[in-house]
């Protein structure tokens, strides 16, 4: 009797988290799953959505990408600009981490000069694009700079040469990216206790042995779930490729986001594109389950 | 042996101000230039030598934005999308991150997992199907495809960061309201969440920021020019006949106005709230 009066309320109990979590399986279900469920189906039809009927056309989409020259052209420029920003977003990041926690300096400017580091943060990526673009125009200041120095002797087109153009785009990407590292990087550098500064020093340990030894270790949690985060965030950006090179000249900056933007919105090969972008879902879910496994282990 | 440790504490702080400034020139000075440019008239943008400060310093670039009805949707559309995400993202993660951190049930631990993993979902995987999706829910070029697409990308991260800030919080508050005999909900809304406004903020900035800020699935699922955001916006400005520099660089400057003020308002809950995460003791 007791057990048939409560068991509702049971079945209430244990319904109760999914009441809360509706709105957000809900949303998840619709505008995740199924897309997700829809992009891989795609891959595996010839011509979708272009075509009215289509057909199975099995692994076809994959072999093609996969043996498509300008696959790999994009899968390496990818690479080098995921790599190159990465590093520099650390090293860069951790070096004026490093500068904004000094002592040396009165806290009010620390504060000022942290508020001016941060600023790339604040501009959208469309926005960097257009900035940039005006800065490294053969006409622009930036060349102007490098001619009165004497470092260059004549105009370069930074964005518009194939030799330069990749290299560009890392340096504008690096310079946007490296205020996310070094946000934390200073919040992980503040929670270093002095102690183990003060004891290094009473051991005799230099400037640079306390870098190696302290610094480095304790931050090595942040740093490696930041470069995990940061891989994963570079390798699919396509605003900033999109708007100061659109992935030119020639393919020179052509990377995989803006490789499967042209399959699907210029070329309006759908299925092609969705087999491209499972590719690249599959190199993004890696680098996830890379970064949970670290997580978890810090934990 | 004083005067030794001394100057060596003279030259190193020497030292540390020479890089400081190096620093600010190179993340200060694109910007500054920036700001700079959009006083000059066009003419004057690649003027050689260089103009820092033009003799024809106007704010005609600024009013020829604001006095173009077209430009000035732009930023209503932005305002109005990123603010809907933001209060909509807040309610739903406020839900799931109490259901996270306060209930124990069966699914807890893979929703939890699927929720984190989900964030690295390439927006480029989803842009194909979401075509077709959107038009078949009859949302294309409207605010909602935008409002709900956003959504996806914002409420992981919100989910995340809220559930980490409510478990910081003691149970034994929202329980002393049920003993009281208040509702759940009562406890949430009227005793979690005002206590959690510091973690709000922060993570609402940070919703914010991604929805102003997002530029792919506005430039797919919108398509009348009165329907666009200002990422888009600005784009279409470089597209017209000759690049109007200085306007693109007013513009620039008003689209990157609500980020800057906002973070520099709640600078405090933002660095805080952004290294809750990474800092783990």
């Amino acid at each position: 009797m007791s057990i048939l009066k409560s068991s509702p309320n049971i079945f209430r109990k244990r319904l109760l988290p999914y009441f809360y979590l509706s709105p957000t399986i809900l949303l998840m279900l619709i505008l995740m799953l199924l897309p997700i469920v829809m992009v891989i189906g795609y891959s595996f039809m010839d011509n979708v959505i272009m075509n009215k009927d289509p057909q199975f056309a099995g692994i076809d989409n994959y072999l093609e990408i996969l043996t498509d020259k300008n696959f790999h052209q994009s899968v390496k420029n990818t690479f080098l600009f995921t790599v190159a920003s990465v590093i520099f977003h650390m090293i860069i990041g951790l070096t004026f981490a490093m500068l904004l926690n000094t002592k040396r300096i009165h806290p009010s400017i620390r504060s000022l000069f942290r508020v001016i580091y941060v600023l790339p943060w604040v501009f959208t990526a469309a926005i960097i694009a257009i900035l940039w673009r005006l800065l490294l125009n053969p006409n622009g200041i930036i060349n102007y700079f490098l001619e009165q120095l004497g470092i260059i002797s004549q105009k370069i087109e930074w964005l518009g040469s194939r030799n330069t153009a990749l290299y560009a785009l890392i340096f504008i990407n690096i310079w946007s990216g490296y205020p996310f590292y070094m946000v934390s990087l200073l919040a992980g550098l503040q929670g270093i206790s002095v102690d183990l500064y003060e004891a290094a020093e009473v051991d005799g340990a230099n400037p640079v042995q306390r870098f190696v030894y302290i610094t480095i270790p304790q931050l090595k949690p942040i740093i490696v779930s930041m470069a995990m985060l940061d891989c994963i965030w570079t390798m699919q950006q396509f605003t900033l490729v999109w708007m100061t090179t659109g992935g030119g000249p020639i393919r020179a900056t052509e990377m995989l986001s803006t490789y499967t933007y042209k399959l699907a919105f210029s070329k309006y090969q759908f299925s092609l594109a969705s087999a491209s972008a499972v590719i690249i879902l599959l190199f993004s879910m890696l680098l996830a389950f890379v970064y949970v496994r670290t997580q978890k282990a810090r934990d | 042996m004083n005067s030794k440790k001394g100057n060596r504490r003279i030259i190193s702080t020497f030292f540390v101000v020479v890089l400081l400034m190096i620093g600010a020139i190179y993340a200060g000075f694109p910007v500054l230039w920036m700001l700079l440019s959009s006083f000059k008239p066009n003419t004057e943008i690649f003027a050689f030598p260089p103009k820092f400060l033009s003799d024809n310093f106007s704010f005609s670039a600024y009013k020829s934005i604001l006095s173009d009805p077209v430009k000035v949707r732009f930023f209503i559309n932005s305002y109005l999308v990123s603010s809907a995400v933001t209060l909509f993202t807040l309610f739903v993660s406020i839900l799931a991150a109490y259901c996270f951190s306060r209930f124990d049930f069966k699914l807890k631990k893979p929703l939890n997992m699927l929720i984190i993993s989900v964030q690295a979902v390439p927006p480029i995987t989803l842009l194909i199907p979401y075509f077709g999706l959107i038009v078949t829910l009859k949302l294309f070029n409207t605010y909602w495809a935008l409002i709900l697409t956003y959504m996806v990308f914002t409420l992981p991260y919100a989910i995340i960061m809220l559930t980490g800030y409510f478990n910081t919080l003691p149970a034994e508050l929202d329980e002393a309201v049920m003993i009281d005999g208040g509702s759940r909900f009562r406890a949430l809304w009227n005793v979690l969440v005002p206590i959690s406004i510091p973690g709000l903020i922060s993570v609402g900035m940070y919703t914010f920021m991604q929805a102003w800020n997002e530029y792919l699935f506005a430039l797919t699922l919108t398509k009348t020019i009165d329907m666009r955001t200002v990422p888009i916006g600005i784009q279409q400005l470089m597209g017209q006949h000759s690049y109007e520099w200085n306007e693109m660089m007013a513009m620039s400057i008003l689209g990157c106005l609500p980020v800057l003020l906002l973070f520099l308002f709640f600078q405090r809950y933002f660095l805080e709230g952004m290294t809750a995460g990474s800092v783990k003791s």
